[in-house]
C-alpha cells in the first residue's frame, strides 16, 4: 500500500495547535466555570486526541478498516461511559440500603 | 484415513537447543512454550486451591490463620484467572492452531507473537515475586479502599504484573484480528472459516478492546496507593464504585475470553465426533460475535449490592439476560448437531459433552444472578463461587483438556493411552461436581465466602466439596503425566488419526514448519463431511 507524504507543515501546525490547546487548557483552569469546569478541559483535550489520531496516526489518510477499527474503539469507550453514567446519573433517584 | 507417519522435517526437529526455542518465531514452538507457561501457573493455582480446600475441611480455622487464608483464595484466584485461564486457549490452542486452520504459514506477526510469551512470562515473574514476599490478599478482584488503603501485602508487585500481563493479551488478539483478515488460503471464505476460527476472532475483539481499560485500571490502583491520588477515595472526591465499574468492565467480558474459544473448541469436537457439519453453522458463528458484544453491556451485575442506582441495576440486569441468547443458540446447536450423528464416544467427546452438561448449568445459575433480588440473597456466598466454577472449570478447562486431546496428535506426533484418557475424562468430571455442587446448596444456605471458619452445620457440604476436590486434583494430574509419558513412548500418530475434517488435518502429524507441504487450496464448505469430494479428501 503506497504511504501518503504529508507535508512537514502539516505536522508543525498541528503541533501550534496541540500547544495553544495545552495553553488554552491551563489558563482555563484558573477561571472557575462552575459546572463547566469539566466540560471545557474534556472538550479540549478530545479536539487534541482527535487531532493526534488523524494527523499524527494518519488516519485521515488511512483506508475504511482503520476507520472501522477507530470508530469501534471510540464507540466502545462510549458504551463504558454511558452505562457508568446510567447508574451516576440515577443515583439521586434511590440506591439499595 | 490418512496414514502418513512422522515426516523427517517437522517443526519439533527443525532446531534442537533452548536458543531454537527461546528465539523461535514459529508459532506452534510458542505455543508449546505458552504450554509449559500456562501448565506450571495451572498447577501452582491449584496448589493454593488445595490448602483452601483443606483448611474448610473443618468450620474451624485450624490449618492457616485468617490473614493467610486471604492470601491463599486470592492467589488462586490471580494465579488461575490471569495467568492460567485467560491465556490458555487463546495463546496455546488458538496460537498452534489459528495459522493451521486457515492454511497460512504463520500469524502475521510472528515476533510480536514471540514478544507476547516474553511479556506473559514477565508479568508473570511480577505477580510470583508479589507471593513470594508476603503474597496479595485482596482477593483478585483488588477492590479498593482496602486494595489502595488497607492492605498491607504486595499489591503493587501483583498489580504491576497483571497490568504487563495484559499486554501479552491485547498484542495477541491483534496477532490474529490480522491473522484472520489477510492470511487466509485462497477460497478459504468467511463462511468456511472453522467454528474455532470465528470464536477466536470474537476473543481477540474482546481481548482488544477490554483488557486496556483493565490495564489503566490496575495502574490508577497502583498510583492511588503510592501517591494517594484519590480516584476511588471518597475523602478527596473520588469513588470506590468507579474502580468496580472499571474493574468489570474489562473483567466480566474476561469471562468471555475464557469461555468463547472453549466454545470453538467444542464446536470442532462435536463435528468431527458426530461426523456432521455443526447444525446451524451461521448461528453458531455470529452467536460467538453477540457473546462479545453484548459480555461488554452487563459488568454490573457484579455491583448489585456495591450502592449502585435501581435504575441502572435494572438496566443491567435485563443486559445481563440476553447474554443467555446467544449461549443457548450454541448449546442447542451442538446438541441438534448430535441428533442423528454418527457419534464416537472418544476421550476429546466425552470432555465436549461434560462441558455443554456444567456449562449449561454454569449458564443457567447465571440467570439466577442477573435478577437483582435472588442475586442479592446470593452475593458473595459460595453460589457465585460455584456459579464461576461451573463457567471457568466446568466450561473453559473442561474444552482445554477435551482440545489437548483432540490436537495432541497433530502437535505431538504421538497418540496417547485412550483408556487411561477415558477414566480420567470421567474421574475429572465426577470430581468436579463433587467438589462444586455442594457449593451451591452451600451459598443458599448463606455460608458466605472468602471466610476460613463457617457454622458446624455447614460442614457436610464441606466436606463433600474437600473429597471432590481431591479426586479432581487426581484427574489433573493424570493427563499431565500420560500425555508427557506419550511425548517419548505414545505409538506414532498419522496426518489424520481421527478422520476429520479441516486443514490441521491435511497436513503431517507434526506439521513441517511451515505448517504445508504446498499452500492449501480450500473447495469445501466447514465441516462437509457427506460431500464424497471431503469423504475422499479425509
Amino acid at each position: 500500500m503506497a504511504e501518503h507524504i504529508v507535508p512537514t507543515r502539516v505536522y508543525y501546525t498541528i503541533f501550534a495547535i496541540l500547544m495553544l490547546c495545552t495553553y488554552l487548557t491551563v489558563r482555563i483552569a484558573f477561571f472557575d466555570l462552575g459546572p463547566l469546569n469539566v466540560v471545557a478541559a474534556l472538550t479540549i483535550a478530545v479536539l487534541k486526541a482527535t487531532l493526534v489520531v488523524l494527523f499524527f496516526m494518519h488516519v485521515k489518510y488511512s483506508t475504511k478498516l482503520t476507520w472501522a477499527v477507530v470508530l469501534g474503539s471510540v464507540f466502545w469507550l462510549g458504551i463504558l461511559l454511558a452505562l457508568t453514567m446510567s447508574d451516576y446519573l440515577t443515583r439521586a433517584w434511590r440506591t439499595y440500603g | 484415513m490418512t496414514t502418513a507417519l512422522v515426516p523427517a522435517r517437522h517443526y519439533l526437529n527443525d532446531g534442537y537447543g533452548i536458543k531454537s526455542w527461546l528465539l523461535t518465531r514459529d508459532h506452534k514452538r510458542i505455543a508449546l512454550l505458552y504450554l509449559a507457561g500456562v501448565t506450571f501457573f495451572f498447577f501452582i493455582g491449584g496448589a493454593f486451591a488445595v490448602l483452601i480446600r483443606l483448611e474448610l475441611a473443618t468450620p474451624v480455622g485450624d490449618l492457616v490463620s485468617d490473614e493467610t487464608y486471604n492470601k491463599l483464595f486470592t492467589m488462586h484466584g490471580v494465579m488461575m484467572v490471569f495467568f492460567f485461564l485467560i491465556p490458555a486457549i487463546p495463546s496455546v490452542l488458538g496460537n498452534f492452531l489459528v495459522p493451521i486452520m486457515i492454511g497460512a504459514k504463520d500469524l502475521a506477526f510472528p515476533k510480536l507473537n514471540l514478544a507476547s510469551w516474553y511479556i506473559y512470562m514477565l508479568g508473570a515473574a511480577f505477580t510470583t515475586y508479589a507471593i513470594v514476599t508476603g503474597g496479595l490478599d485482596t482477593g483478585w478482584t483488588f477492590y479498593t479502599p482496602f486494595s489502595t488503603v488497607a492492605s498491607t501485602s504486595a499489591v503493587i508487585p501483583a498489580a504491576l504484573g497483571i497490568f504487563i500481563t495484559g499486554f501479552s493479551s491485547i498484542l495477541t488478539g491483534l496477532n490474529f484480528i490480522v491473522t484472520i483478515h489477510r492470511m487466509r488460503a485462497p477460497g478459504m471464505t468467511w463462511f468456511r472459516l472453522p467454528l474455532f476460527i470465528w470464536s477466536h476472532y470474537a476473543t481477540s475483539l474482546i481481548m482488544v478492546l477490554g483488557t486496556p481499560v483493565l490495564a489503566i485500571t490496575i495502574l490508577l490502583v497502583a498510583a492511588e496507593r503510592v501517591f494517594h491520588f484519590g480516584f476511588f477515595d471518597p475523602a478527596v472526591g473520588g469513588d470506590p464504585v468507579l474502580f468496580q465499574h472499571l474493574f468489570w468492565f474489562y473483567s466480566h467480558p474476561a469471562v468471555y475470553i475464557m469461555i468463547l474459544p472453549a466454545m470453538g473448541v467444542i464446536s470442532e469436537l462435536i463435528a468431527a465426533f458426530c461426523r456432521k457439519p455443526v447444525y446451524g453453522y451461521p448461528f453458531v458463528a455470529f452467536a460467538s460475535l453477540a457473546i462479545a458484544v453484548l459480555g461488554f453491556l452487563v459488568w454490573a451485575h457484579h455491583m448489585f449490592v456495591a450502592g449502585i442506582s435501581v435504575y441502572a441495576a435494572m438496566i443491567f440486569s435485563i443486559l445481563s439476560f440476553l447474554v443467555a441468547i446467544p449461549s443457548a443458540v450454541k448449546v442447542f446447536n451442538w446438541t441438534a448437531t448430535m441428533y442423528k450423528g454418527s457419534v464416537s464416544w472418544q476421550t476429546p467427546m466425552l470432555y465436549a459433552i461434560g462441558f455443554i452438561g456444567l456449562f449449561t448449568i454454569g449458564g443457567l445459575t447465571g440467570l439466577f444472578l442477573a435478577a437483582v433480588g435472588l442475586d442479592i440473597h446470593v452475593t458473595d456466598t459460595y453460589f457465585i463461587v460455584a456459579h464461576f466454577h461451573y463457567i471457568m472449570v466446568g466450561g473453559t478447562i473442561m474444552a482445554y483438556l477435551g482440545g489437548l486431546h483432540y490436537w495432541w496428535p497433530k502437535i505431538s506426533g504421538r497418540l496417547y493411552n485412550e483408556w487411561l484418557a477415558k477414566v480420567s475424562a470421567l474421574v475429572i468430571f465426577v470430581g468436579f461436581n463433587l467438589t462444586f455442587f455442594p457449593q451451591f446448596i452451600l451459598g443458599y444456605l448463606g455460608m458466605p465466602r472468602r471466610y476460613h471458619a463457617y457454622p458446624p452445620e455447614f460442614q457436610v457440604l464441606n466436606v463433600l466439596s474437600s473429597a471432590g476436590a481431591s479426586i479432581l486434583g487426581v484427574g489433573y494430574l493424570l493427563p499431565m503425566m500420560y500425555l508427557t509419558w506419550s511425548l517419548r513412548y505414545g505409538r506414532l500418530a498419522s496426518a489424520n488419526p481421527w478422520g476429520a475434517v479441516g486443514l490441521e488435518w491435511n497436513t503431517t502429524s507434526p506439521p513441517p514448519t511451515a505448517n504445508f507441504a504446498e499452500p492449501p487450496e480450500v473447495t469445501w464448505e466447514a465441516y462437509d463431511y457427506g460431500s464424497p469430494a471431503v469423504v475422499e479428501h479425509v
